[in-house]
């Protein structure tokens, strides 16, 4: 057995037992990492000696019968997350040597409840991407074929799980970039309710957008995870935190948009899509399903992401002049540049009404359409990409093609309401599909019970049994 | 023969530091002056990658004080924006400020002459690093290469706590500028929120001085900047509203631009041409939820605020029977209005008249902060105390005395009155005693007759 291809829950089970111990699961971790980070271009920066102390450290807490959330479980950072002492770089040259003074909040709980860090992740540079293609230090592949992009911005952390390089890793998601390459690698992606997860020590890509998220291989390991990561931090003043219990499944009523099946999905896609809507329907023994919840303004939240995410990123990039860390402007990408002209253009004098303040308008009425949406359900499940992983190298010289690619996810951001991706599925090719499940702000509890009864719904399907071949 | 008459319109720009423990957007000490450089820092206020800002309440609070203070209206919605910029000394690349909704709007102030000057705004800011230039061609530690010189940042003073006034282009020359000035200053004291001191820089001044005719709008702005100190402000606007009428005389209107008070020139000279106004591309700070006040909360902040200056002074005119000029420096700081009714209300018992305490007060420049009310009081007693040497011993001095001094017993009976003062004085010294000048002079006019 592989114990790196264990979950979280397993690995927990495992080291209570004393079936192993933290430092073979993480040298089990460390050497597949050895074996195939190279190829797939995966890990940034590689904490070896650090995650054995950790472990060791772990296991004596495991001997002497201490019980923490992620004792001993290796885990990855996406390389926005800073770490003390350890590299952080956004996968930009801006901060290609940059050594963090401190750790993330997010950072610090995970250490708290035991965790191993086995190393920081790729992505696209400043979360600037969709597909892993936009890291200064080289995309990340598809572990499922590397021909593919393994989607992004949290390219490395989705690839880095499903290679078995990890237990778990974590993410943010500013328009997708966790719920999108969960569903291009076959694991699970959480991106909970804006402000239920600290954003302080995280690079802030887009600030009213960014969302705290991670991957696992099943829902109940993010159950766990969230656990851990969720909580109102006094040094981020946009947390909260709120009472939310979900209702029993049989009580729960679940609702689609029928435009998102019927916007040019991917032929695919949409047969994989309507397979599993038939188990929610059918094999669920939920109160409802109903198929005609509409979402009115779906259709301007790319126009209305657009605009304010880059109007965002523009003041938030202003701070990497190089005087105090990093280097030289110069050294931004061309995909940083391109959002940092858009926003500075949006926000600019004469422009500002025309753009910023009517997207932000627009962005109300996205969000009372969720608002409305669930007074009528209480959860709705959605494609996530409209189509399959796509070719390196296919959508990169068309950078609004490449935009296009977050349209299903990015209202879930503009409404602060959180939104669960999880596996349905391969294509013929062989390329993983995923689905995600939208609730209201705070019903992160809902979202896993019903990917939990997804999961057992369908755990005897072939595909389960599916692992890439690296 | 045309005579242009010109008027200037002044308006003014004040920044107040206030004195809370930690900064505005973090916990660091705010205490920055004289500190040493790049002491009190941390991932906010270095603006480092992941750093989010967190409101200072305190601060808040007490803006919200001044701006009550100055009869301002508290909206119950307000706001923080991101003011977007780049310079070495802001390290986020933009500035959390107020934009267009700001905590305290439309107030006055009035002056000793009855005139209100409009208060547009109270709003808060953070303040930026601090600049220290080392110019070229010196011996510098540091190794650069064309020895150009260099510039030095301590971030110590970045996310300090600023609250910017800012006034209606209301005022017609400097002295109302400078009255104004005085009258913050002792509110934001008197408020106990700042130290509001020019030469130390936690309270800053930027003048708009622009002429015009006929009551017309100004066709420019001119600002100054760098005025350090109180002794400067109406010598810098006098000097800035001559040059701009010297120009207008010639037919030039003055250029619209920034300029920097020279202390050693004592003159303003050009620092930077505004040709239209910086575009700071302004959005709502997405990192700081808006704040929402109630009625209650602002009738609580209401209740928090004591008598002010202008209050006490009538106050104290009134209740004491004081002439406006001994009420006006009795109550020019807070901390000795306190104490000269403390020591009132303590020299009560002893019938200790407030003429008295209020002299001793202003004229013997008592030391408050060593001397208690009580002591001061039992000084007072005391000094009133007279001894009695009984007449014989007396009538023996004032011989003795006469004797000594024929000139001055000349002087008093060829008419000069005062000469009997000296007299007396000598009679006092003589005695090596306390004596009743009253009693003593009596005596003196007596003999002498």
């Amino acid at each position: 057995m592989n114990l790196n291809s264990l979950t979280i829950k397993e690995a927990k089970v495992g080291l209570k037992n004393k079936k192993f111990s933290s430092v073979e699961l993480t040298k089990a971790c460390l050497e597949q990492i050895k074996k195939y980070n190279k190829d797939l271009n995966v890990f940034i920066t590689v904490t070896e000696k650090e995650a054995l102390d950790s472990a060791k450290k772990a296991d004596e807490l495991i001997l002497s019968g201490q019980d923490l959330p992620l004792l001993g479980i290796p885990i990855a950072l996406k390389d926005l997350f800073l770490t003390k002492g350890i590299k952080t770089t956004a996968a930009s040259n801006v901060l290609k040597d940059y050594i963090p003074q401190y750790d993330a909040t997010v950072v610090k709980k995970l250490k708290d409840a035991g965790a191993v860090i086995l190393g920081k992740t790729n992505l696209d540079a400043w979360a600037h991407g969709s597909s892993g293609e936009n890291s200064d230090f080289g995309p990340t592949k598809n572990p499922w074929n590397k021909d593919y992009v393994p989607g992004g911005s949290s390219s490395g952390s989705a690839a880095a799980l499903t290679a078995d390089m990890c237990i778990a890793s974590t993410g943010t998601d500013t328009a997708g970039s966790i719920r999108l390459p969960a569903s291009f690698n076959n694991i699970v992606g959480l991106k909970p309710t804006y402000g239920r997860v600290s954003r302080y020590g995280i690079v802030a890509m887009a600030s009213s957008l960014d969302s705290i998220g991670h991957f696992t291989k099943t829902v109940e390991d993010s159950a766990l995870f969230f656990n851990v990561t969720a909580g109102k931090d006094p040094m981020d003043a946009t947390t909260l935190e709120k009472e939310y219990t979900a209702k029993p499944l049989n009580k729960i009523k679940i609702g689609v948009d029928p435009d998102f099946l019927s916007k040019s999905l991917e032929i695919e896609t949409l047969n994989l899509l309507a397979k599993a809507y038939n188990v929610f329907k059918n094999d669920l023994e939920i109160e409802d399903f109903i198929p005609d919840v509409s979402l009115s303004h779906q259709e301007y939240g790319i126009a209305c992401y657009y605009i304010i995410q880059p109007a965002e990123v523009s003041s938030n990039l202003a701070r990497y002049d190089g005087i105090r860390y990093g280097l030289r402007r110069a050294n931004f990408g061309d995909e940083a540049k391109r959002r940092i002209m858009l926003g500075t253009y949006t926000l600019s004098a004469g422009y500002y009404d025309t753009y910023y303040k009517r997207a932000m308008q627009v962005r109300t009425l996205i969000k009372q359409d969720f608002d409305t949406a669930f007074k009528k359900v209480d959860a709705i499940i959605a494609p996530v990409s409209p189509t399959p992983p796509w070719k390196l190298g296919e959508k990169i010289n068309d950078p609004l093609k490449m935009y296009l690619s977050d349209k299903f996810t990015v209202t879930a951001n503009l409404a602060g309401i959180p939104g669960l991706s999880i596996p349905i599925g391969f294509t013929s090719k062989g390329l993983p599909v995923g689905l995600q499940i939208l609730g209201p702000h705070f019903s992160e509890e809902l979202l896993f019970k019903i990917g939990c009864a997804y999961e057992q719904a369908t755990k005897n399907e072939i595909w389960r049994k599916l692992k890439p071949k690296l | 023969m045309n005579i242009k008459k010109y008027q200037p319109v002044i308006g003014l720009e004040v920044h107040v530091e206030l004195k809370t423990k930690s900064k505005m957007f973090c916990g660091c000490s705010a205490d920055h002056f004289g500190q040493k450089p790049n002491t009190h820092t941390c991932p906010v206020c270095l603006g480092l990658p992941g750093a989010l800002p967190v409101p200072n309440k305190k601060a808040i609070d007490w803006c919200i004080m001044i701006g009550l203070a100055l009869n301002c209206k508290i909206p119950l919605f307000s706001k923080f924006d991101r003011k977007n910029y780049f310079y070495p000394d802001l390290a986020k690349g933009y500035q959390i400020s107020q934009y267009d909704e700001p905590f305290c709007q439309k107030g006055f102030i009035e002056l000793s002459n009855g005139k209100k000057i409009g208060i547009t705004r109270v709003h808060m800011e953070e303040d930026t690093a601090k600049l220290m230039h080392q110019f070229g061609n010196q011996k510098s530690k540091i190794k650069n290469q064309n020895d150009e010189g260099y510039s030095l940042i301590d971030f110590n003073r970045s996310g300090v706590p600023l609250v910017e006034i800012v006034t209606e282009p209301d005022f017609e020359n400097a002295k109302e500028v400078v009255e104004y000035l005085k009258k913050l200053q002792q509110i934001v004291r008197y408020l106990n929120v700042s130290d509001a001191d020019m030469e130390k820089g936690n309270m800053r001044l930027e003048p708009n001085i622009s002429l015009t005719t006929n009551n017309k709008l100004p066709i420019y702005k001119v600002e100054v900047k760098n005025i350090n100190s109180f002794r400067f402000v109406e010598k810098a606007i006098e000097y800035e509203i001559k040059r701009q009428t010297e120009s207008l005389k010639e037919g030039k209107i003055p250029v619209q631009e920034t300029r920097g008070w020279d202390e050693d020139k004592q003159k303003t000279v050009t620092q930077r041409v505004k040709e239209e106004a910086n575009d700071y591309r302004y959005f709502p700070e997405p990192d700081i939820p808006p704040i929402r006040l109630s009625e209650l909360q602002i009738t609580n902040y209401k209740l928090q605020i004591k008598e002010l200056p202008d209050a006490k002074l009538i106050r104290f005119i009134k209740s004491y029977n004081l002439s406006q000029y001994d009420a006006e420096i009795l109550t020019r700081q807070i901390g000795l209005a306190n104490y000269f009714e403390e020591s009132v209300k303590v020299g009560k018992p002893h019938q200790i008249s407030l003429k008295q305490i209020a002299n001793t007060i202003i004229n013997k420049k008592i030391d408050i902060k060593n001397i208690l009310p009580a002591q001061l009081i039992k000084n007072i007693i005391s000094s009133q105390k007279t001894d009695d040497i009984g007449e014989d011993k007396l009538r023996e001095i004032i011989n003795k005395v006469m004797k000594e001094n024929s000139k001055a017993v000349e002087d008093y009976k060829s008419g000069h009155e005062n000469a009997i003062m000296f007299l007396v004085g000598q009679v006092m010294r003589n005695s090596k005693q306390k004596l009743d000048a009253n009693k003593v002079k009596e005596k003196l006019k007596k003999v002498l007759q």
